[in-house]
């Protein structure tokens, strides 16, 4: 083994790999808020009667959950172009993840929808609350309840996913500014085993705060 | 926008064999990640926590860190340590350990599913340590286990693109090369995410097929 780490090196460029991490939780945060957006609109589309509204939905849920990530994220990068579409990189990350997320989500949240019996929902009406308001004061904390956790580790898997970018050429992420780093120094080992920890620890940061806010919120 | 050059039949036979390497290092990252989980799942579940859980800890590091990191860490290790290892084995190695952290979650919460007491009465009718395991826990356990490994398996071979990183040529690589040739991407695109649906959409009904049909058999 002739090899010498040069972990100092890899240490000094701790405040840039910080700064791309923000980048990282920016994305996945991003494309969080997108996926919970459309992931209710497709749990929604995938109980509805209407045949176009359930197709499209069937369609985008099962495409999202039977295709790698990284391939829809080459679709937005490469596809979208045959269309006339020309997505940047960072914008085709984001639309990939988030198509992603919401694939995910839709069935995640169906399930949710699935676990309050329909039976409640009546004898809230028929105790005199109005449609809204029984939606969101017997359905929606209950929803909320059941959804929580597989939120959380789609959370998890969002901020793992948008390592993918660096693949399409994002250079402003977590993965990104490693590997811009690792092209100028070849120093490939110590700069992502750096990015491995912040990812590490980033993941691990939400597990537990989610794991916090569960035990506060979900108390009884 | 074609020069010449369509997507005819030798892309798409290309485009097959290369969905063949996306299989086989799906199938050996399955194999070895079931039998390590296999191992893994059964000490977490019988070891006290001295033993389970710095296992879990360690384990949880391949679940917490991007699969493409893992991947560029062992490979970059693997040329400082002056291994000539192929990439296609550096990929198969990372992903069995990738799939035998998550095998290993199933495999305990398979074991976790039987019923203490159904063990004891198992021991107390003069069956093994072994005996019950073989004969008691693991029929009740595989039948809890067998559709979140049949998840693991198809969520296995579609991070299995992520290998093209590292220089393994599968399918989405495959498509890439073919588009830089044509110069159609989405329809080579469409092909790709056709195939990887194909092999994918089945199997993930199969598995919801068994899970509820396992459910009604309770």
């Amino acid at each position: 083994m002739n090899y010498t780490f040069h972990w100092y090196q890899a240490f000094r460029a701790l405040p840039e790999l910080l700064l791309g991490a923000l980048v990282t939780i920016e994305v996945a945060v991003l494309s969080m808020v997108i996926g919970v957006v459309f992931g209710v609109l497709l749990a929604l589309g995938r109980n509805s009667k209407h045949k176009l509204f359930y197709g499209v939905s069937t369609a985008w849920v099962e495409g999202a959950r039977n295709t790698p990530a990284l391939f829809q994220i080459y679709m937005a990068y490469f596809g979208l172009g045959s269309l006339g579409i020309f997505v940047d990189s960072f914008p085709a990350l984001l639309i990939g993840i988030s198509f992603n997320n919401a694939g995910y989500l839709a069935e995640t949240f169906r399930g949710g929808l699935r676990a309050v019996p329909p039976t409640q929902m009546r004898a809230a009406r028929s105790l005199g609350l109005s449609a809204l308001a029984a939606f969101r004061l017997i359905v929606l904390p209950q929803l909320f309840r059941t959804v929580f956790h597989p939120m959380m580790n789609q959370m998890v898997w969002a901020i793992l996913m948008t390592s993918l970018g660096v693949i399409v050429g994002v250079n402003t992420d977590l993965a990104g500014v490693t590997q811009e780093l690792n092209v100028r120094t070849f120093r490939t080992f110590e700069y992502f085993a750096m990015a491995a920890v912040i990812y590490y620890l980033i993941a691990k940061l939400i597990t537990i705060s989610a794991r916090v806010a569960a035990s506060r919120l979900f108390r009884y | 926008m074609s020069n010449g050059s369509d997507f005819g039949l030798q892309e798409l036979m290309l485009m097959i064999q290369a969905a063949g390497v996306t299989l086989s290092i799906t199938f050996w990252a399955v194999l070895g990640g079931t039998l390590m989980g296999l191992v893994f799942g059964l000490v977490r579940s019988v070891t006290p926590w001295w033993i389970n859980w710095p296992l879990g800890a360690i384990l949880d590091v391949f679940r917490s860190v991007p699969l493409l990191i893992q991947l560029v860490l062992v490979n970059s290790f693997k040329s400082i340590i002056g291994l000539s290892t192929s990439a296609f084995v550096v990929s198969c190695v990372v992903l069995a350990f990738y799939t035998s952290s998550y095998c290993s979650e199933i495999v305990r919460a398979g074991v976790e599913a039987v019923p203490q007491t159904t063990r004891r009465a198992a021991r107390s009718l003069g069956l093994t340590y072994w005996q019950d395991l073989r004969w008691i826990v693991f029929p009740i356990a595989l039948r809890v286990s067998l559709p979140s490994w049949t998840g693991l398996t198809l969520g296995v071979m579609k991070d299995s693109a992520l290998v093209l990183w590292i220089g393994v040529i599968e399918l989405l690589r495959t498509s890439q090369v073919i588009i830089t040739r044509i110069q159609e991407p989405l329809l080579v695109l469409s092909v790709c995410g056709l195939i990887y649906f194909v092999l994918s959409y089945p199997i993930s009904r199969l598995g919801t097929r068994l899970e509820t049909r396992w459910k009604d058999l309770d």
